[in-house]
């Protein structure tokens, strides 16, 4: 067992994996990652291409809310963005998929900078109608500038490609989806292991005294938007890809209050949380369809009363876990690490 | 002596409240200068005005001879001015460690694309602060059993150790200190009079700070000034504010306060 965690380098201090058993375990992540699909059915596969959109969106919207403090309902607004530029350039140019979605990303970044203008003077509850004002603005957007968005019909894409390789299957776009979710969690790791995440955290907590120490509030505000905005529009165009369609609906409000809710069930500020609630938030609509399946045949009217439960269940949990645990699903894993941390030997 | 920072006739007002009536006077360069007076006398006003969160409506504080008016508080600090405040102002969520990084980060360069890869010079910067904090400040101000902690979970004394460190790492060449041992017992404020001692001697950082503890005052301070109802009222050695007439008055009261008020505010109607 391991007893002690002397450093010979403050390189080997600051490391993301500080000992050699983090780092067979996520190696051992990696490598469950990877054989997933192989041994997965179609089913399970579909929930995991939903669950790695939803980890780099909700990542990206924790690095706005949960890290810099600054609430947004914009979020699908900008996953459409991204959707939509995605669409856009599959139908008219022959770009591969990494380039497609570099674009949807800063484009959608470029979108988010404009929309977080408000955010120096506007903070709460006011940011977010400001936000919720920009994704209704989007929404109409998408609906009406038919020549490009193609209206309420909206757009159907060409299969992702990259040299000649297309991706059509959920088994294929698992091999973009995932490795992309996981560089990007990666990502924004390193950021809160340095100047700019720090600045980010500094405005959250105290953005008086993050002045004082020289950080200027609206260059960083504007940052975390256009960084969080392009985790949005790439995780808008992976969106678009995996379901080859793309119309104002698929990017409803609802889907901006999901992702919140995603965050702020895992762990406001904790990236560990965001990847958490964004597995947990994609996953509960899906066991309450089993539920229902399994209850169908002893109460016939089951579909009738469980549909819908869904916006309930979310309420109640968004209402629970602020009032329970407001540092989420990623407090009761640090519990449960630290319950077996000297287990047996303790309890 | 040459002056870092020269005050002269700043005045700041709140609607009718005047803060700040003509205040001059000039901080001689490495030394410890304490701005002392009752409460409400306008010290800490005169902390923000110099801070650049207030803007004075007349006069002008300049710094190693350039005119700090318009200067933003961002470009302020990136000049080396930092600060301490009165009622702490860490950042409670992070760790001691993160707290005191960040008051270098004026001096960081990398943008977000380094920090996004964390590669390169964006990691020889962070190992570079890291280093820097750890040997100078973290050591300095003994610190190191508590850098992994969040600032929530410690006392009120450290944390305002930790404020400290957070200014020195912003490598400043006035270091503005608002009540710095405020609240803490005879053991802290001792070795909190030792550090600022040594932030003088040791660093060659010029220290301003306003404090109520007299004893601290009078045995640190080169030179001090007394505020009191926004107005400079005595300047100098401990030794001769001590003994101002003036200056006893304020503190001490006199049982003509109208004496005191009118010869304050020769033109100002007594009510």
């Amino acid at each position: 067992m391991r007893i002690g965690d002397a450093k010979q380098s403050y390189e080997a201090d600051e490391a993301i994996w500080k000992s050699s058993t983090q780092k067979v375990w996520f190696a051992v992540l990696l490598l469950v990652l990877a054989v997933f699909p192989f041994m997965a059915d179609a089913y399970l596969l579909y929930l995991g291409c939903m669950v790695g959109i939803a980890v780099i969106s909700t990542t990206g919207l924790n690095i706005l809310t949960g890290f810099t403090g600054l609430i947004s309902l914009g979020q699908a607004g900008f996953m459409g963005v991204g959707g939509y530029t995605v669409a856009w350039l599959s139908a008219n140019s022959a770009l591969p998929f990494p380039v497609t979605l570099l674009l949807a990303g800063l484009l959608a970044a470029a979108v988010g900078i404009l929309v977080g203008l408000p955010s120096l003077r506007v903070k709460g509850l006011y940011l977010a109608i400001a936000t919720l004002a920009a994704s209704v603005f989007l929404h109409f957007i998408f609906a009406e500038w038919e020549s490009v968005t193609g209206g309420m019909g909206g757009l159907s894409l060409e299969p992702a490609h990259l040299f000649g390789l297309s991706f059509q299957s959920d088994f294929e776009m698992y091999f973009i989806i995932v490795p992309l979710a996981v560089l990007m969690v990666f990502g924004a790791t390193n950021i809160f292991r340095t100047r700019t995440g720090r600045a980010f955290i500094a405005i959250r907590d105290r953005d008086i005294s993050a002045e004082i120490l020289g950080i200027n509030l609206l260059r960083y505000k504007l940052m975390s938007f256009a960084l969080s905005s392009f985790y949005a529009g790439v995780a808008g165009g992976l969106f678009a890809y995996f379901y080859r369609v793309v119309t104002p609906e698929s990017f409803p409000l609802s889907m901006s209050i999901f992702y919140l809710a995603a965050v702020i069930v895992g762990g406001m500020g904790n990236l560990l949380g965001g990847i958490l609630g964004a597995a947990f938030m994609t996953l509960i609509p899906e066991a309450l369809k089993l539920l229902t399946a399994a209850l169908t045949p002893f109460y016939p009217n089951a579909p009738i009363f469980m549909s819908p439960m869904l916006e309930i269940i979310f309420g109640v949990l968004i209402v629970g876990f602020l009032i329970f645990e407001p540092h989420g699903l990623a407090e009761i894993w640090h519990r449960i690490r630290r319950f077996f941390s000297l287990w047996p030997f303790k309890n | 002596m040459s002056s870092i920072l020269e005050i002269s006739n700043l005045s700041l007002s709140f609607g009718g409240v005047k803060a700040l009536q003509g205040v001059s006077f000039r901080v001689p360069e490495n030394t410890v200068t304490t701005v002392i007076g009752p409460n409400g006398a306008g010290k800490t006003s005169l902390f923000n005005c110099i801070s650049g969160f207030y803007k004075p409506q007349q006069g002008t504080i300049s710094y190693q001879g350039k005119a700090l008016t318009g200067v933003k508080p961002p470009v302020r600090a990136a000049m080396g001015l930092a600060r301490t405040f009165q009622n702490i102002a860490l950042f409670r969520g992070m760790t001691v460690l993160d707290n005191i990084k960040l008051g270098a980060h004026v001096h960081m360069k990398s943008g977000l694309l380094g920090s996004l890869a964390y590669f390169g010079a964006a990691r020889r910067e962070e190992m570079a602060v890291r280093e820097e904090v750890e040997r100078h400040i973290i050591d300095f101000l003994e610190i190191d059993h508590i850098r992994r902690q969040p600032v929530a979970n410690l006392s009120y004394g450290l944390q305002k150790r930790v404020e400290l460190a957070r200014a020195l790492a912003m490598r400043p060449k006035v270091l503005l200190l608002d009540e710095p041992v405020a609240g803490m017992n005879r053991e802290e404020k001792e070795d909190m009079a030792r550090f600022i001692l040594d932030i003088r001697e040791e660093w060659g950082v010029t220290v301003l700070m306003v404090e109520h503890d007299m004893g601290m005052v009078m045995d640190i301070s080169d030179h001090i000034a007394v505020l009191n109802f926004g107005q400079v009222i005595a300047e100098g050695l401990p030794a001769d504010v001590q003994n101002n007439q003036q200056v006893i008055e304020a503190y001490l009261g006199t049982s003509d306060m109208d004496s005191l008020r009118k010869k304050l505010n020769p033109e100002r109607e007594v009510a």
